[in-house]
């Protein structure tokens, strides 16, 4: 048990790791602000994309959806910051990473906009169209807002996935949370600087988690 | 002599191969009520919908206060609000209060300022005695309640037309006289009106024109008092005789 709690729970040497745990914080918050902007433009993009009526962009954007989402995000990653630069890019880790996620994440994210612009009935359509409205008006002022609120809870959880996949970072040497904390365990033999991540994936993460739960049952009664 | 402020010529419709409607000549005067009844699938909301293109025609004209519809210069955003709609599932927007609902295309259409639209969409709301209403949201409205606003919605355009399709099928019975009585006072106020619907004491009443449908194409038309009464063709004394047994 001693042994244990040593080597999970040790607090001298989360306050020693704490400095370093807390500059990969800084990096994980940065990607967020990136990363998180970039995937619910681009998500939106991508819905309206694939309402387009000409049929072979609605297929060409469709096709692209699922290429993204079946590609692990950890290839894409690192083929976009090892790949491209045989092709003359050379990226930036956090560059690259705002380029793998924004392909990744827009494929998701466009899925959850377009499923919450189906759940919106015809006859909204008809009576914005009908007092003149041009078809970005009625988007806009109708349609986007009750899309939006139908799918809150599932834009939320697709948020925290996101969060959860910025540790990835980690394989091309961003010092994000998840790597910060793993210097320090290999600098000190011991796993407690992991658990303070964890720790703070946590704190981050709960809010965002209890948030969904609370807009479901409100959303089911 | 004004000319008419609808006036259809050979209006056909089709959806895939079925040919919903076949060949449509339909004019309707300033401050005309016209009544439109025909059996479910006869096309009549189609031909409602046509008239302000929220269904696109296959062939024929469509003149609105003498401008072509179908003209590809016609900018039909401009004209749509000039052609008011009412729906039998009222269509409000559901995240917006009353107020908002009616002041909308006011600001966004029309390009009024957001006091001046609420204004207007105040006097719009008192037309249909719901200025009192104009901070609710649908959900805290009844059905009746909520097909005023929808009118009000339509109203606050200043249509010179307005298309009723089926506007209180979806109604409580106790509630359906609220909303035609908002629309006898229109009529009063001379809006013209081209009405969808099944309310027969409406037609009789109020209708200067009633128009019988059947697969497409008018069967029948006449002032109320005769097509009740004595019909001329065969399937609109059967249909008749079915809506009033
Ligand atoms: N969007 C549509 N797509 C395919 N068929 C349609 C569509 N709208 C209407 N129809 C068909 O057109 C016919 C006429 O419909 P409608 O105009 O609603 O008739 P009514 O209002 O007289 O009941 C029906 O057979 C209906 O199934």
């Amino acid at each position: 048990m001693e042994a244990l709690l040593n080597q999970f729970f040790n607090l001298d040497i989360m306050a020693r790791a704490l400095p370093l745990v807390l500059t990969g914080l800084k990096q994980t918050l940065l990607l967020c602000i990136v990363v998180i902007p970039l995937g619910l433009a681009g998500g939106l993009l991508v819905a309206l994309l694939s309402l387009v009526p000409w049929r072979v962009f609605r297929w060409a954007t469709i096709l692209a959806i699922d290429f993204f989402r079946a590609v692990p995000p950890l290839v894409l990653l690192i083929f976009v910051y090892s790949g491209l630069p045989f092709a003359g890019i050379r990226l930036t880790p956090l560059a690259a990473v705002a380029v793998a996620f924004l392909l990744n994440n827009s494929s998701y994210y466009g899925e959850v906009y377009r499923a919450g612009i189906e759940s919106v009935g015809r006859g909204q359509w008809d009576a914005a169209r009908s007092t003149g409205l041009t078809l970005t008006q009625t988007l806009r002022n109708v349609v986007l807002p009750q899309a939006i609120r139908n799918v809150l809870p599932d834009l939320i959880s697709n948020t925290v996935e996101v969060v959860k996949l910025t540790s990835l970072a980690s394989v091309i040497a961003l010092p994000e949370l998840l790597y910060s904390a793993d210097m320090a365990r290999s600098l000190t033999f011991n796993t407690s600087p992991i658990v303070l991540a964890a720790g703070f994936y946590l704190l981050m993460l709960w809010p965002l988690v209890r948030l969904v739960s609370r807009l479901e049952r409100r959303i089911a009664s | 002599m004004t000319g008419p402020i609808l006036d259809i010529r050979g209006l056909r419709k089709s959806f895939g191969h079925v040919e919903v409607l076949r060949g449509i000549d339909l004019a309707v005067k300033p401050q005309e009520l016209v009544f439109i009844i025909g059996p479910s699938g006869s096309g009549k909301s189609t031909l409602l919908r046509c008239c302000n293109r929220l269904e696109e025609p296959n062939a024929g004209t469509i003149l609105v206060d003498g401008v072509d519809l179908m003209d590809r210069r016609t900018n039909i955003n401009a004209m749509r609000r000039h052609i008011g709609m009412v729906f039998q599932s009222f269509n409000l927007y559901p995240h917006l209060s009353a107020l908002s609902n009616v002041s909308l295309a006011l600001r966004k259409v029309v390009k009024k300022s957001r006091a001046e639209a609420e204004a207007l969409a105040l006097t719009a709301l008192e037309r249909v005695g719901l200025r009192e209403k104009a901070k609710s949201y649908p959900s805290e409205l009844s059905g009746g309640q909520q097909q005023r606003v929808a009118i009000a919605r339509a109203l606050a355009l200043e249509p010179t037309i307005m298309l009723f399709d089926e506007p209180t099928s979806a109604l409580d019975p106790e509630l359906v006289g609220s909303v035609l009585g908002v629309m006898r006072e229109l009529k009063q106020d001379g809006m013209t009106m081209l009405v969808v619907s099944h309310e027969m004491r409406f037609a009789r009443d109020a209708a200067d024109r009633v128009i019988f449908m059947d697969h497409g194409l008018i069967v029948e038309e006449a002032p109320p008092s005769q097509i009740f009464t004595s019909p001329r063709e065969p399937r609109t004394r059967t249909f008749i005789a079915e809506l009033t047994r």
